[in-house]
C-alpha cells in the first residue's frame, strides 16, 4: 500500500503526469524480446575471456603467451603491452571524474596486480572452451607482495604500499612519504570544543560496515567489432553509452568519433555500470583478431573484479542539550577505495549531517587504497555508510534523552532557509513532512511483540542534473517519437513518454520513447545520480515545447492570424481571434497530415545542461523480530517516506523506494565481502553473498511526499532513485538494537553476530 | 568431443539441436535455438533468471544439461503469451509495475506460472517462498508479489467463468 | 557583491579564508574574480567544484546568473550511482 501526501498544484490540471500507465517497453520486457547485453550476437563473433590475478598483490615479472597462441582456434591475446601506457589525467564527462590512468590500469594490470581478480591478459578464440584452455596456457610469473584489505590496517605506518606515487591530498602540507591514504576531506563549522562543552549529554561510538556489491542480476556483457576502416562498434549494457565511448577512446588511444556505442537493455546497474571493464578488452581483441568479439562476465568475475562499494569505519560523537538540541558533532570516516583512489568518502562526509541543523561540527573523511577491487559508484555513493553511523548515534542520543526517534529529528531538522552542513542554504525541501507522515502512519502506532524492535532513520541525497539531449519527432499520423541518450534502468522510458505526452496533449499510447546510440542523439551524461527524470525529462519537455510552438505557428499561418492568437490546448491548436470564430481547432493529426505543405517535417531537439536538481530526503521506519535461538532477524514491517517533488509515474517512484529499501536491508543484515588471509574474496557467488529474496521481506510501504515540487522542473520532479538506500542500514540496525537491548555497531547483522551479542548480554 | 543430437519440445513445437555433452540447457536455448529470453545471472542455480518449465516443473536451465532435454516438454518465456495475447501474469506484471530493469522478469514469470499451475490460490507467504529462488535487485519484490496474487485471482475467476 | 563560501578544498588557495565577497554576474565572472583575488583558485574551482547559488547546485555552468546579493557556496562536484 502506498499513499501520497499532496498539495494542489497551481498550474493547469495534469492529465498524464502523476498517473500510472503501462510502460511503453513493457511488452518487450515480459515476453523475453528485450535484448540485454549478452543477447546481442554477430556473425563470426569470437568468444573473449579474461585471465585474472590469483594474488591480492604481486609484481608481474613476465607473461608468456606463446603456448596459448599456439593453440588452434585462438585468434588473439592481449596484455597491458597492447594498450597505451597513459599519463595521469582527470577526465570529466561523467558524474564522478576519475583518473584515466587508474581506469586503464584497472582494465588491464601493468607491472603490478593490485587485487585478486585483477585482469592480466585477455584471449579471443572460436569457442569458450578453447578460450578457457588458452587462459590455462598463459604463464604469468608473479613476485607475490604483502597485501592489505582492511582500511585501518592500510592507513597504518608500515602497511604494504599499493602505489609508490600516492601522496595524501588535502593535508596542510604535502607529506614526505607515499602512503595508502589518497585524500583527506574536511567539512567544519563553528567551534567544536565549545559545542561539546555546552552539551548536557554526549554519545560516542565507532561503527563499521563491510564492502557490498551493487548486485545487479545481469553480468557485464559486450560485443565489439573493429572495422577495417578504423571505425568500431560496441554493443553493451551500461548506464551511459557516451561514457563507455569516451572511456574506450581514452584507454585505447582512439578518436572518440571512431567509436559508436549502441546501448543494450541494462539488467540493473545501481552505479556499478558507470565505468568500463570488458569493452576496451573486447575492442583490443577485435582489432588484433579481425573478428567481432563477445565478452560476458561470470558472476564470480562480477564479484571479484567489478566495483563494490567501500567498507568503512565511521566514528561519531554527538553532544546535545537536555531538550534534544544537538550542539556539536564530530564524525570521522575511513573508506576503502579498493585498488585505486576514489572511494565515495567525500559524498559520505557531505551527506553525513545533512538532515541536521548543528552549529558546531567537524567531519573528516579519509580515502584509502586497499588490495580489493576498485570501488564503483553504488546508489547515493557513500551516504548509506555515514548515515549508518550518524543515525545510530542519534538513536542512542534520543534514548539517553528519553525522546522518541522522530521528536529528536524534528527538533534538529533542516528546513527551508537552513544552511546545509555541506554549505548551501536549503530551499524547497520537504524533510519535516517526511517525518510527519511517518508519525501519522498506522505503522508508528502498531504495538510490538516479544523479541521485536522498531528502528527509525533518515537520509539525504543531493541528486544531480547535467547534460542531456532529447529529440521529439512527429509522425505523419500525429504520433510522437521521443529519442534520448539515457539507458532505461528502472522505467524512465515511461516518464519520458508521459512528460512528452503531457506537453503535446497526446494520449500516452501515441508517444514512443527510444534510446539512441552515440551517433544518433546528442551527448547525454550517464543514467545515474537520480538525474534522468529530472535532467533528461527537462530536455524532453523543452523539445516537446518547441514542437508545440511549431504547431501553433503553422496553425496561425493556416488561419492567417498572429501566432499569439493560437493556443495549444488538449493536443490541438485553438484560435483565439474572435474575427476567426469559424476556425475549428486543428488537432496534431490534422497538422501532421499537412506538414509537407506547411513547412516540412515536425521535429525538434533540446540539448541542455540541467541545473538545480532538488535534493531528496527520506525517513524510514522498520520493525524486526529477532529469533533468540538462531540470531536470525526478520523484517516485519517497513514504511518509507520520501520528498519526491512530484512523482511523474508514481508506481515507478514507489518501485525506486522499495528497491532501495531492499538493497539497504541486505546491506544491513547479510551482504558483505569476506576476504581470506590471502586477500581472496571467499563468497564470490549468490549462494554465499546473500542478497534479500522474496521470503526475506514484507510488503514495503512507500509514502510519496509532494509538498515541495522542484521549481526548476516543469512538473516539479526531483531525483528519487538514490536516497531510499540511505536510511535502511541504520533503520534496521536501530530496530535490532531495540529488539535485543544491545547497540549493534558493526554490519552486517548476520545471525552469528546477533547471536554473539545475545550471548554476551546474557553473560 | 562430438555433439549430441537432441530432440525435444519447446513451447509446444518440436525442436532439434546439437549440443556438446557439457552444454547446459540454458546455453542451448540461447545459442542454438535463439531463445534469448532465458537469462543467465549466475550460472550456478542461485538467481533463477534462467528458470524454465520442464515437464511441468520449474528448473534452473543453467543446472540442466542440454542432452537431458531429450524427449522432454520445455516451456520458456517466449511461449508464455499465446495467440498474440499476454498471459494474465504478464499483464498483471505490467499493470502493477512489477519490473524495473526487466532482466529477472522472464525467470520470475516462469516461476510464477509454475506456482499458479501447482497452486491456484497461494497465500502471500507461499508466493514469497516459492519465488525465493528468483533474485530481483530492483523492486524489493513488493509489486511482484502483488502482481502474482492479482494474476492468481484473475486466473481463478477465469476458471469459474 | 556575491557572498562566497568556500570549503576546506579551497583553503590552500585562500589562505584559510572561508567566506568573502567578490564580484561576478555569472559563474564565469565569479571564477575570474576568484582567480584575481586568489591566484590558482579560479582554475581549481572550475575543474573540481560545483556552485550552489542561493541553495541551487550548478555544475559546469559558466553562464548561470548570480545576483549581487547571492550566496554562492563552492562544494565538490557531485556524482551519483
Amino acid at each position: 500500500m502506498s499513499e501520497t501526501l499532496d498539495k494542489p498544484a497551481a498550474k493547469a490540471p495534469l492529465t498524464i503526469v502523476g498517473t500510472r500507465p503501462i510502460r511503453p517497453d513493457g511488452a518487450d520486457k515480459v515476453t523475453g524480446r528485450a535484448a540485454f547485453g549478452a543477447d546481442f550476437h554477430m556473425p563470426g563473433q569470437l568468444v573473449g575471456r579474461v585471465l585474472r590475478s590469483p594474488h591480492a598483490h604481486a609484481r608481474i615479472v613476465s607473461i608468456d603467451t606463446s603456448k596459448a597462441k599456439a593453440l588452434p582456434g585462438v585468434k588473439a591475446i592481449v596484455t597491458a603491452a597492447d594498450f597505451p601506457d597513459l599519463a595521469s589525467e582527470m577526465v570529466e564527462g561523467s558524474e564522478a571524474s576519475s583518473d584515466i590512468r587508474d581506469l586503464s590500469l584497472n582494465v588491464m594490470a601493468r607491472h603490478k596486480v593490485l587485487y585478486h581478480g585483477h585482469a592480466v591478459a585477455a584471449v579471443a578464440a572460436v569457442s569458450g572452451d578453447i578460450a578457457e584452455e588458452a587462459l590455462a596456457r598463459i604463464k604469468v610469473t608473479y613476485e607475490v607482495l604483502p597485501h592489505v584489505t582492511d582500511v585501518e590496517e592500510a592507513m597504518a605506518p608500515g602497511a604494504p604500499l599499493l602505489h609508490d606515487h600516492l601522496f595524501t591530498e588535502g593535508l596542510e602540507a604535502r607529506p614526505a612519504q607515499a602512503s595508502n591514504i589518497a585524500r583527506k576531506h574536511r567539512f567544519v563549522r563553528g567551534d567544536l570544543a565549545e559545542g561539546f562543552a555546552a552539551a548536557d549529554v554526549v554519545v560516542e561510538r565507532r561503527y563499521d560496515t563491510k564492502a557490498t556489491h551493487q548486485g545487479y542480476i545481469e553480468p557485464h556483457a559486450c560485443v565489439a567489432a573493429w572495422g577495417e576502416d578504423g571505425r568500431c562498434d560496441v554493443w553493451c549494457s551500461s548506464q551511459g553509452q557516451f561514457t563507455i565511448r569516451s572511456y574506450c577512446a581514452k584507454v585505447l588511444g582512439l578518436e572518440t568519433s571512431d567509436i559508436r556505442v549502441t546501448p543494450a537493455e541494462i539488467g540493473g546497474g545501481f552505479g556499478g555500470k558507470t565505468t568500463v571493464y570488458l569493452e576496451p578488452l573486447a575492442l583490443a581483441l577485435s582489432r588484433a583478431s579481425g573478428h567481432p568479439v563477445k565478452m560476458v562476465m561470470s558472476r564470480e568475475e562480477v564479484f571479484r573484479a567489478t566495483g563494490p562499494t567501500s567498507g568503512g569505519v565511521i566514528e561519531v560523537k554527538l553532544g546535545a542539550k537536555k531538550d534534544g538540541t544537538i550542539v556539536a558533532a564530530e564524525v570521522e570516516l575511513k573508506f576503502q577505495a579498493g585498488a585505486f583512489p576514489g572511494s565515495p568518502v567525500g559524498t559520505a562526509a557531505m551527506t553525513a549531517l545533512a538532515c541536521y541543523d548543528i552549529p558546531n561540527f567537524s567531519i573528516v573523511g579519509w580515502d584509502v587504497v586497499t588490495n580489493t577491487p576498485k570501488t564503483a559508484a553504488y546508489r547515493a555513493p557513500g551516504a548509506p555508510i555515514s548515515a549508518f553511523g550518524v543515525e545510530s548515534a542519534v538513536d542512542e542520543l534520543a534514548q539517553k534523552l528519553g525522546l522518541d526517534a522522530i521528536a529528536i529529528r524534528e527538533k534538529n531538522a533542516v528546513r527551508d532557509g537552513t544552511k546545509a552542513s555541506y554549505g548551501p542554504t536549503f530551499q524547497n525541501i520537504a524533510y519535516v513532512d517526511t517525518l510527519k507522515v511517518i508519525k501519522d502512519s498506522a505503522h508508528w502506532n502498531t504495538p510490538l511483540g516479544p523479541n521485536q524492535g522498531r528502528g527509525f532513520a533518515v537520509g539525504f541525497w543531493f541528486n544531480v542534473g547535467g547534460e542531456s539531449t532529447a529529440a521529439v519527432h512527429i509522425g505523419e499520423d500525429g504520433s510522437a517519437v521521443v529519442v534520448t541518450g539515457n539507458p532505461d534502468i528502472g522505467g524512465s522510458r515511461a516518464s519520458m513518454a508521459m512528460m512528452a505526452a503531457e506537453t503535446l496533449g497526446l494520449p500516452i499510447e501515441k508517444v514512443r520513447p527510444m534510446i539512441a546510440d552515440t551517433n544518433a542523439i546528442g551527448y547525454s551524461m550517464l543514467t545515474g545520480g537520480s538525474r534522468v527524470t529530472f535532467a533528461t525529462g527537462m530536455a524532453v519537455v523543452q523539445a516537446a515545447e518547441k514542437v508545440v510552438a511549431d504547431l501553433r505557428g503553422r496553425a496561425a499561418k493556416l488561419w492567417d492570424v498572429a501566432a499569439d492568437q493560437v493556443v495549444w490546448q488538449g493536443g490541438q491548436a485553438v484560435c483565439l481571434d474572435p474575427a476567426k470564430a469559424d476556425k475549428k481547432p486543428l488537432t496534431i493529426e490534422a497538422l501532421a497530415a499537412q506538414s509537407a505543405r506547411t513547412g516540412g517535417p515536425i521535429s525538434a531537439q533540446a540539448a541542455i545542461n540541467a541545473q538545480g536538481p532538488g535534493p531528496g530526503f527520506a525517513a524510514h521506519l522498520c520493525d524486526v523480530e529477532v529469533d533468540p535461538e538462531t540470531g536470525v532477524v526478520s523484517v516485519l514491517r517497513y514504511t518509507a517516506s520520501q520528498d519526491v517533488g512530484k512523482a511523474i509515474h508514481p508506481s515507478y517512484v514507489e518501485g525506486q523506494v522499495q528497491g532501495g529499501v531492499a538493497q539497504g536491508v541486505g546491506w544491513a543484515l547479510n551482504e558483505e565481502y569476506v576476504f581470506d588471509a590471502d586477500g581472496r574474496m571467499e563468497n564470490a557467488g549468490f549462494l554465499d553473498y546473500r542478497m534479500p529474496v522474496a521470503s526475506d521481506l514484507p510488503m514495503l510501504d512507500a509514502i510519496l511526499v509532494e509538498t515541495a515540487p522542484n521549481p526548476r522542473h516543469p512538473f516539479g520532479a526531483k531525483g528519487v532513485g538514490e536516497v531510499p538506500i540511505v536510511p535502511p542500514l541504520a533503520a534496521v540496525a536501530n530496530a535490532v538494537s531495540a529488539a535485543i537491548g544491545v547497540r549493534m555497531p558493526n554490519l552486517p547483522l548476520s545471525p552469528p553476530k546477533v547471536l554473539a551479542a545475545l550471548d554476551a548480554k546474557a553473560g | 568431443m562430438s555433439k549430441i543430437h537432441v530432440t525435444t519440445t519447446v513451447n509446444g513445437d518440436s525442436a532439434e539441436f546439437l549440443a556438446g555433452p557439457g552444454v547446459t540447457l540454458m546455453d542451448a536455448l540461447r545459442d542454438e535455438l535463439g531463445l534469448t529470453g532465458t537469462k543467465e545471472g549466475c550460472g550456478s542455480g542461485d538467481c533463477g533468471a534462467c528458470s524454465v518449465i520442464v515437464d511441468g516443473r520449474i528448473v534452473c536451465s543453467c543446472l540442466m544439461l542440454a542432452p537431458e532435454a531429450e524427449g522432454r516438454r520445455i516451456e520458456t518465456i517466449e511461449g508464455l503469451a499465446q495467440g498474440g495475447q499476454l498471459h494474465p501474469l504478464q499483464q498483471k506484471f505490467l499493470e502493477h509495475a512489477a519490473l524495473q530493469c526487466g532482466f529477472c522478469t522472464p525467470g520470475i514469470l516462469m516461476a510464477s506460472k509454475a506456482l499458479l499451475d501447482a497452486n491456484p490460490d497461494p497465500t502471500e507467504t507461499e508466493a514469497r517462498y516459492w519465488l525465493a529462488g528468483n533474485l530481483c535487485r530492483c523492486t524489493g519484490y513488493d509489486k511482484i508479489i502483488r502482481a502474482v496474487m492479482d494474476a492468481a485471482a484473475e486466473l481463478r475467476q477465469e476458471r469459474v467463468a | 557583491m556575491a557572498r562566497v563560501i568556500a570549503g576546506s578544498e579551497c583553503w590552500p588557495f585562500t589562505g584559510g579564508a572561508s567566506e568573502f565577497e567578490v564580484e561576478g554576474a555569472t559563474v564565469r565572472d565569479l571564477i575570474a574574480s576568484l582567480d584575481a583575488r586568489f591566484p590558482g583558485l579560479g582554475a581549481f574551482v572550475d575543474k573540481r567544484m560545483a556552485f550552489a547559488i542561493d541553495g541551487e547546485i550548478h555544475q559546469d555552468a559558466w553562464f548561470s546568473p548570480i545576483r549581487p546579493d547571492s550566496e554562492v557556496c563552492l562544494i565538490p562536484k557531485i556524482g551519483g550511482g
